[in-house]
């Protein structure tokens, strides 16, 4: 078992920022276009994590357009390039799934004040 | 020249491609293995080459396989299984056979002992269908009608009904390696093989076309 943790931690990235469940962040996505890589980012709040080591994934929600957009990252991509956190967020549940049924105000995540 | 190698699972993870893809992987700890003996057509009907895995302490051997080991002049092992190769002429008795012999991109048949599954019905050991669960039926998941009535008036032989399952010899062919890692003797193979973690496992170069 330990071989195989070991093989995880040598692919774990250490570059990635410590954010929790309610936070704003802002997650930039290597996309490549035909031969060109650019980056895209995606801005919103984490409403959830999964799983742990190099499985862990988590989901951020935001509305564009009236629409809610769901994405779900592995943490320990190549695919990501970097995270900012963007607003730390007071929530009391590990999951904030009841955001989606909430619309304009009531959809916030109180601020947390570090 | 054949190549094969034992070794034993330690278990499952995954590996990020540099696009991002993620591949299952199985973790194996192959070798360091020992040429204990080469079987030739000649002397014992067959080509073989018979290796050696896993060493362990002089108190665990029995006596005659303790005759075995030093008459080949190698460390005692605790398992001994045989590679039907051709190319006997290739390997010598006490040669070490280490996870170098298999290299990135290389197609591997990996065979091992699968997990028993017990007594197991139809739907699980034969992939069966079940019945409706409602609607009045009391037909769930049996194996449903044995055969045609007065003739042939009997069961046909190998007709699928429950009975023990798993815990058999089971091969996976052409499993892709996806890293090899000489200094922890270690094979990432992308994909399931066969039985529980510690399980022994033969690696063998595939009996497949090759791509």
């Amino acid at each position: 078992m330990d071989v195989i943790r070991a093989i995880e931690k040598e692919q774990m990235r250490k570059d990635i920022p410590e954010f929790n469940v309610g936070d704003t962040v802002r997650v930039y996505v290597k996309v490549i276009e035909g031969s060109r890589e650019r980056l895209q980012a995606f801005e919103g709040t984490v409403i959830q994590k999964r799983h742990g080591g190099i499985r862990e994934t988590f989901t951020v929600r935001r509305v564009s357009y009236g629409v809610g957009v769901e994405r779900v990252f592995p943490v320990h991509s190549p695919k990501i390039d970097r995270i900012e956190v963007i607003r730390r967020g007071k929530v009391r549940r590990a999951k904030l799934f009841y955001l989606r049924d909430r619309v304009g105000k009531a959809s916030k995540v109180k601020e947390r004040r570090v | 020249m054949k190549k094969g190698i034992l070794g034993k699972k330690l278990g499952m993870t995954q590996l990020f491609t540099e696009e991002g893809n993620v591949i299952p992987v199985t973790v194996i700890e192959a070798g360091p293995c020992v040429v204990t003996q080469i079987k030739t057509q000649d002397k014992d009907g067959y080509n073989a080459v018979q290796v050696g895995y896993d060493e362990i302490r002089e108190k665990l051997v029995n006596k005659p396989l303790k005759g075995h080991f030093d008459k080949a002049g190698v460390p005692y092992r605790r398992y001994l299984r045989e590679f039907r190769f051709d190319n006997v002429e290739d390997y010598e008795v006490g040669q070490e056979i280490k996870v170098d012999v298999f290299e990135e991109g290389d197609r591997v048949d990996i065979t091992g002992r699968s997990k028993g599954k017990g007594f197991a019905g139809n739907i699980k050991r034969w992939g069966h269908a079940r019945g409706p669960m409602s609607h009045g039926s009391h037909y769930h998941r049996g194996p449903g009608a044995m055969s045609a009535a007065s003739f042939p008036s009997r069961v046909f032989k190998n007709k699928k009904l429950p009975g023990r399952m798993g815990n058999t010899r089971t091969t996976v062919q052409n499993l892709e390696i996806v890293k090899v890692d000489t200094e922890r003797n270690l094979l990432l193979v992308k994909g399931a093989v066969p039985g529980p973690r510690g399980n022994l496992l033969m690696i063998r170069e595939t009996v497949k076309r090759k791509r």
